[in-house]
């Protein structure tokens, strides 16, 4: 063994001590309830008696249960929707402010404030937006609609329209992701669209071979924290329609927690709760193999 | 010049359009029961024939707000306060031991950020129920004891900004390392800390699935509790429950406008990790 010199052993006691809160918090609260949802999953558990074998059955029930395809489609539909179409968002809002416009702190604070909005509050006041008769949302689209000669949306009434409504909302809080970008669009060095500039490229092709580039690490950021939170949607749901007509908003989040704290399914619950955690496991790793043809890190050749 | 304009115009147009929902929360929390169901003919009907302030006062005699309060500025307050501690010392480790394998243990720190948290959700839920803490407020202050990753990462970037020579001669002079990180180091970190206390108070102010799992008596309740209740007790008046989300939105916006510039440098910072 090496020897250490008294200065480096006191570093690695040093490290071990402060990083102990963590590592006993990530063993107590991560790695450990990680690994005992894979248990749990296995067993019939009701809090009230004890935990029973049933080996793969609630993975069985799973398979069979018409509610889980459904709120994991339903879940499918929001993620595809809202992740993609609020990150390009994001990004259109960062690269409109990075053009010298005056004032761009106001702008910010005015974009970032829905973000601080908490769920439940969302899920108030949105659900008061998409009420048919009186709600905002049709307070404004009813003149052009009726122009058109089209009847008043039923928004979250309506199990076609519920989700893209959900979308709509998740897109009032896109300015979190504008802060990101626009940080990543200011650290662009000048300097390589000035040379762009000079080898004769117009905006778009700077646009695709200077700004994209440059940026990618942020959106593969941006598209992988969205796809985890989004697949997560929860309060917002349970406030503003419940499982909705039909089903239509019964996301999966929304299905767990029924099943593990109104049902006290706990074992169902885990088993539910580990097919999620692969499902998003498994996104992540194809977006991050994908990433590797289009994200540029500086400093890689 | 044509450019200006069109982006101006395209930034006030959107700056509408997110704003525009605030408005009509406000709106409808000044409304009286009559005026906040009558559909707008018009757009001055936008502006309430009568601006009821007294709807706030109304919103305290029928949920007990103050309650709620107090429970919610308890576990914000005890979780702010684990949060930078644990964090800070986590991330002094981090920034400032030198040891082969630190920044292998730091990005899986980093990656902890990724983990759902529903995976954990229910074995987290059967421990502390195992440990007596079911209808307590430990289990939403406790685990910030344990720091947050986000926190760390915060803490060392700043770190590693100060000036090593400072923390050097410290050592020199005999500081232990508890010392050092306690009248060095954090001393000279109030932004980053303010930026952590920040993203930390509305990380607990907002939350809604811990209190809702966790908190079954009405006494212990949080705001965000109060709130989702109060909607499924009352029917016919928005304008209340509007103005019970004005009320719960009131110090999550004040902190946000004070200190925005910490706000922003933490949310600019979390892009980095990308």
């Amino acid at each position: 063994m090496k020897r250490l010199s008294p200065l480096a052993r006191e570093d690695r006691m040093t490290f071990w001590c402060f990083i102990a809160p963590w590592l006993i918090g990530f063993l107590l609260f991560g790695l450990g309830p990680i690994l005992a949802s894979i248990w749990l999953s296995f067993t019939n558990y009701s809090l009230f008696k004890p935990p029973e074998w049933v080996g793969l059955a609630n993975y069985r029930e799973l398979w069979r249960d018409p509610l889980i395809l459904k709120s994991l489609g339903n879940t499918l539909f929001y993620v595809i929707f809202a992740v993609p179409l609020g990150t390009v968002g994001a990004m259109m809002l960062a690269i409109l402010l990075n053009q010298k416009v005056k004032g761009i702190a106001i702008w910010r604070t005015i974009f970032y404030l829905p973000t601080i909005v908490s769920g439940v509050a969302m899920g108030v006041l949105w659900r008061w937006i998409f009420n048919p008769e009186i709600g905002l949302a049709n307070t404004l689209l009813r003149p052009v609609l009726g122009w058109l000669g089209i009847a008043d949306p039923q928004w979250l009434l309506d199990p076609a329209l519920a989700k893209p409504a959900y979308v709509l909302m998740s897109l009032w809080g896109m300015g979190g992701g504008m802060i990101i970008f626009l940080a990543a669009l200011q650290g662009i060095p000048e300097h390589l669209y000035e040379a762009a500039e000079l080898d004769g490229a117009g905006p778009v092709r700077q646009f695709f071979v200077i700004t994209i580039p440059m940026i990618s690490p942020v959106i593969l950021f941006s598209l992988t924290m969205g796809t985890i939170g989004s697949f997560q949607i929860f309060a917002q749901a349970y406030v503003m329609s419940g499982r909705g007509p039909d089903n239509a908003t019964l996301f999966y989040v929304l299905y767990l927690f029924d099943q593990a704290f109104r049902y006290f399914r706990m074992g169902y619950g885990a088993a539910m709760a580990w097919v999620l955690f692969l499902i998003i496991l498994g996104v992540t790793v194809i977006k991050f193999w994908l990433a590797k043809r289009w994200v540029y890190y500086e400093g890689e050749a | 010049m044509m450019r200006r304009v069109i982006i101006y115009g395209v930034l006030i147009g959107l700056a509408c359009v997110m704003l525009l929902p605030f408005a009509w929360l406000l709106r409808s929390s000044l409304c009286d029961e009559a005026a906040v169901i009558q559909p707008l003919e018009s757009w001055r009907d936008f502006i309430p024939p009568a601006l009821h302030f007294e709807n706030f006062a109304r919103v305290f005699r029928s949920v007990p707000l103050m309650l709620y309060l107090r429970n919610t500025v308890f576990i914000t307050a005890l979780g702010i306060v684990g949060t930078l501690l644990s964090s800070s010392l986590c991330a002094y480790a981090f920034a400032f031991c030198r040891l082969p394998y630190r920044n292998a243990i730091f990005y899986c720190v980093i990656g902890t950020v990724m983990l759902p948290g529903v995976v954990t959700m229910i074995p987290t839920f059967i421990l502390f129920r195992e440990l007596g803490w079911i209808d307590t407020f430990k289990p939403l202050i406790v685990p910030a004891f344990f720091g947050s990753a986000f926190a760390i990462f915060l803490f060392r970037q700043f770190f590693l900004g100060l000036p090593v020579e400072v923390i050097e001669a410290a050592r020199m002079d005999g500081a232990t390392p508890l010392q050092t990180y306690w009248l060095i180091v954090l001393p000279m970190s109030r932004p980053v800390c303010v930026t952590v206390a920040l993203f930390s108070f509305v990380g607990h102010w907002n939350d809604f699935m811990g209190p809702l799992i966790y908190l079954n008596s009405q006494e212990k309740w949080t705001l965000q509790l109060g709130l989702n209740s109060f909607r499924g007790e009352i029917v016919d008046q928005t304008n209340l429950l509007m103005a019970c989300a004005v009320l719960i939105l009131i110090p999550v916006v004040i902190a946000f406008f004070s200190l925005q510039r910490y706000f922003i440098r933490g949310a600019n910072m979390s892009g980095l990790k990308g």
